[in-house]
């Protein structure tokens, strides 16, 4: 079955397609291309990309009963498209959003200005798992403690754009992002040719001068560093692919060291090599042994040290996963308006805040036909989906959600967008979501485009590739004229 | 380079010669066992030259070809299999260093020993299985030399197996003149001749042996050829020329060399043929092998930093996992 009988679900909005079937405006030379082509000729260019990405070693690990297993990355080739326009909204939506966090971090490590004007209540802060009293008085360069941010964008029935999280530790995925146009390219020649799609691929410089803004002695080649827990970590390869795009060493914790001057030295078969920028794919928690968790054999002792005397860039900061909370999340539009004195640009997802007494009462009743999350969890772990529960696990639920609200955020179920995706026998329709990676240093920048990740099980709204997700290229679609 | 890329080259480097010294150990040893049917203690110094005594003690009672042969290819520690285990540990966390062939390669090996590794334990398949690692290994020295620049990363690994090669000559030899001295040895001066035979085969180095001395195979050439000749690759002067070389190219290389030639003086000012006609031969392999002890602890030193921090074990592994 071809794009011809293809029907985007009731309920959902279509990316590529109308409810009749039709592409949508601008569209109609990738419809075309397509329909054109029937199932087999689209079949073999997929299992061309899938050799592309087994002999490019384009893998993510999952760790599953005590084992590592490397797999391939799953790529879809339909691509997922926007349009400039559409596009340029959401771009200034997200530094906008960006902005006002950084903003949020410094003031609760700071003034507390936000608390103190009752905008958002202290107990919040006070119960939030990545809040760290030890960052308390601390304003790292530019005031910036979450340089690289990957928020997650997800569109409704009725085609509105809502940020579903915004990822401030450690957010991955960018790397596949870059290699799916790199698949794109080789796989979809010709229709390159008919669309002007913007260029990604000056992620890792634009990363590379971000992290070059933050460091503390200003010289022309700061010594940058990606730090990595190590190969079984399921990230490692993104890790090493930064790297080596960014020219900057891949180190682990054992690699580097703090001496009594407070500063961050890198071991070389030359010497001792001193460290200015450290972007950290390592928790908070495993940073630093003298800090955090004294059992980590994965950081640096005296690492948070360094960073408190200013020797050190940390990016993102310690302290900054916040922000990352999902109940902070639900006071992102108030803080926009608080800091920045602007409307949102983007919608949050409308969420119940479960320690409003009234709003729990209305959850626990309605809680069949809601998604709750943990507030702290990530990799779609712990998500309870309404309507596809047992009655034991709504059971479960509510007894939790009484037992500890503040662990707990409700929102209504947003069918998420389909595009047409290859599956076994036919082009069907999926649900997918789009995470774009948003840079700020001494100045803010945004992929054009971002990771389209896709649910592959039909009528599924997980698109985590730890859970059967797979994942598309996203063209940008540059205006005409 | 970060020196934990380095250290894990040099390991790379030891593991990889580790493995293929035992493998000729064992093929060797499969044929004089053959030659020499009445001689009951050939296992034996199979482990007292792997230095692994006490711990086969512990995992087996009896001292047979059975179990020495399963103990030196499949223990966790120090066998075939544990080496090339660990030799792919550093290769596959180093790998954007190594010419991708390699890596390829040393993974075929792992893959080839895992699945293979009973073939080795009874006669009838042994000498075909150790022949594949042999030959694996050879291809993987052809790769480095060959697709590889010589610079740190290569200087490192050469530092590795040289060392490693010097020392397994040093065992070999020691374990020779051993067996000359046992009060036991009644029933094997018969035998001198294929023992000596057999200690060069055990170094692939009985070829070259006869080209270069022209006598019959005796104890006191052997010796000689096997320790101080600077032509044979596996004779220790050769190896410790070798690492000399290897070391020149490396950045802060004062005291490591400073090690090395001490340890060359040490065999030029030893007649080793004297020595061993005074049975002093085993207290001066002592001696040697003690120098290259210090090496290896100037390397970790100088460029491992082995003092600023406990470092991790080579091929030690970090099972934490976190998700995002």
């Amino acid at each position: 079955m071809d794009l011809k009988n293809y029907t985007p679900p009731a309920g959902a909005y279509d990316e590529i397609l109308t409810e009749k079937n039709r592409a949508r405006p601008e569209l109609s030379q990738l419809v075309n291309f397509l329909k054109k082509n029937n199932y087999k000729e689209l079949a073999a260019r997929s299992s061309a990309a899938e050799l592309l990405i087994r002999t490019m070693g384009i893998t993510f690990t999952v760790y599953s009963e005590g084992q590592n297993i490397d797999r391939e990355w799953p790529f879809d080739i339909i691509p997922r498209v926007i349009r400039e326009r559409e596009w340029r909204t959401i771009e200034k939506g997200l530094k906008q959003r960006l902005m006002a966090l950084n903003l949020f971090i410094t003031d609760v490590y700071n003034d507390e200005k936000i608390i103190k004007d009752k905008v958002i209540p202290r107990s919040v802060l006070a119960s939030s798992k990545d809040y760290r009293k030890e960052c308390i008085g601390m304003r790292p360069l530019h005031d910036t403690w979450a340089h690289i941010c990957g928020s997650d964008l997800i569109r409704g029935g009725d085609g509105t754009l809502y940020v579903l999280e915004d990822n401030l530790r450690v957010p991955s995925g960018v790397s596949y992002m870059l290699e799916n146009r790199n698949i794109s390219k080789r796989i979809l020649p010709e229709l390159f040719e008919d669309h002007a799609i913007l260029p990604m691929d000056d992620y890792p410089t634009q990363l590379f001068d971000t992290l070059s803004s933050i460091s503390p002695r200003p010289k022309d080649y700061p010594e940058v560093v990606v730090l990595t827990p190590g190969i079984f970590n399921s990230a490692y390869f993104e890790h090493s692919f930064l790297a080596q795009r960014m020219g900057a060493e891949l180190v682990e914790g054992s690699d580097l060291m703090v001496a009594d001057d407070d500063c961050v030295y890198m071991k070389t078969v030359e010497g001792l090599s001193r460290v200015d920028v450290i972007y950290r794919r390592i928790d908070d928690l495993f940073m630093d042994p003298e800090v955090f968790r004294k059992d980590s054999a994965l950081g640096v002792p005296g690492l948070f040290r360094a960073w408190r005397a200013g020797n050190v860039a940390l990016a993102n900061a310690p302290g900054a996963g916040v922000a990352d909370d999902k109940v902070v999340y639900t006071y992102v539009p108030d803080m926009i308006r608080y800091y920045l004195g602007e409307e949102p640009i983007l919608e949050n997802v409308p969420s119940f805040n479960l320690e409003d007494k009234q709003q729990q009462k209305h959850v626990i009743a309605n809680v069949e036909n809601l998604v709750v999350k943990p507030a702290n969890e990530s990799g779609g772990y712990g998500m309870y989906i309404g309507p596809r529960e047992s009655k034991r696990s709504t059971a479960d639920i509510k007894r939790q959600i009484k037992a500890n609200p503040r662990n707990y955020i409700a929102q209504p179920i947003i069918n998420l967008s389909t595009v047409p995706t290859l599956c076994e026998n036919a082009i069907e329709a999926r649900h997918v979501d789009l995470r774009p990676f948003i840079l700020q240093g001494n100045r803010s920048y945004v992929t054009a485009g971002g990771l389209t990740r896709v649910a592959l099980v039909r009528g599924s709204l997980v698109v985590n590739s730890s859970q059967g997700g797979g994942s598309k290229d996203t063209w940008v679609l540059a205006d005409k004229g | 380079m970060l020196s934990r890329v380095a250290e894990r080259m040099y390991w790379m480097g030891r593991y990889i010669e580790r493995a293929e010294n035992t493998t000729r150990l064992i093929s060797v040893n499969t044929n004089l066992v053959m030659d020499m049917p009445k001689v009951k203690h050939i296992w034996q110094s199979l482990l007292l030259i792997t230095g692994a005594e006490a711990r086969f003690q512990q995992r087996f009672t009896k001292v047979d070809e059975r179990n020495v042969i399963k103990f030196l290819l499949n223990d966790e520690l120090n066998s075939v299999r544990a080496c090339i285990g660990l030799a792919r540990e550093n290769a596959r966390t180093t790998r954007e260093i190594l010419p991708n062939e390699a890596w390829v390669l040393i993974n075929e090996l792992d893959l080839f020993i895992k699945r293979e590794q009973n073939q080795g334990i009874k006669r009838g398949g042994r000498h075909r299985f150790l022949q594949e690692i042999t030959a694996i290994c050879n291809q993987l020295t052809g790769i480095l030399a060959s697709s590889m620049s010589v610079d740190t990363a290569y200087n490192f690994i050469e530092l590795g197996r040289k060392l490693e090669r010097a020392d397994m000559t040093t065992r070999i030899v020691d374990v020779g003149c051993l067996s000359l001295l046992n009060p036991e040895t009644n029933d094997i001066s018969e035998y001198d001749d294929i023992l000596w035979m057999n200690v060069l085969k055990s170094l692939a180095g009985y070829q070259m042996y006869r080209q270069h001395v022209q006598d019959r195979v005796n104890g006191e050439d052997v010796v000689d050829f096997l320790i101080k000749n600077k032509n044979f690759p596996r004779a220790v002067a050769h190896c410790l020329a070798n690492a000399n070389e290897s070391c020149k190219a490396l950045p802060r290389n004062e005291n490591t060399l400073r090690e090395i030639s001490q340890a060359q003086r040490h065999l030029d000012q030893n007649d080793v043929i004297k020595l061993l006609n005074e049975s002093q031969l085993h207290e001066f392999i002592d001696e040697v092998q003690l120098d290259l002890a210090n090496i290896h602890d100037e390397i970790c030193k100088t460029w491992f930093m082995h003092d600023l921090s406990q470092a991790e074990s080579a091929g030690s592994q970090k099972r934490l996992e976190f998700t995002d």
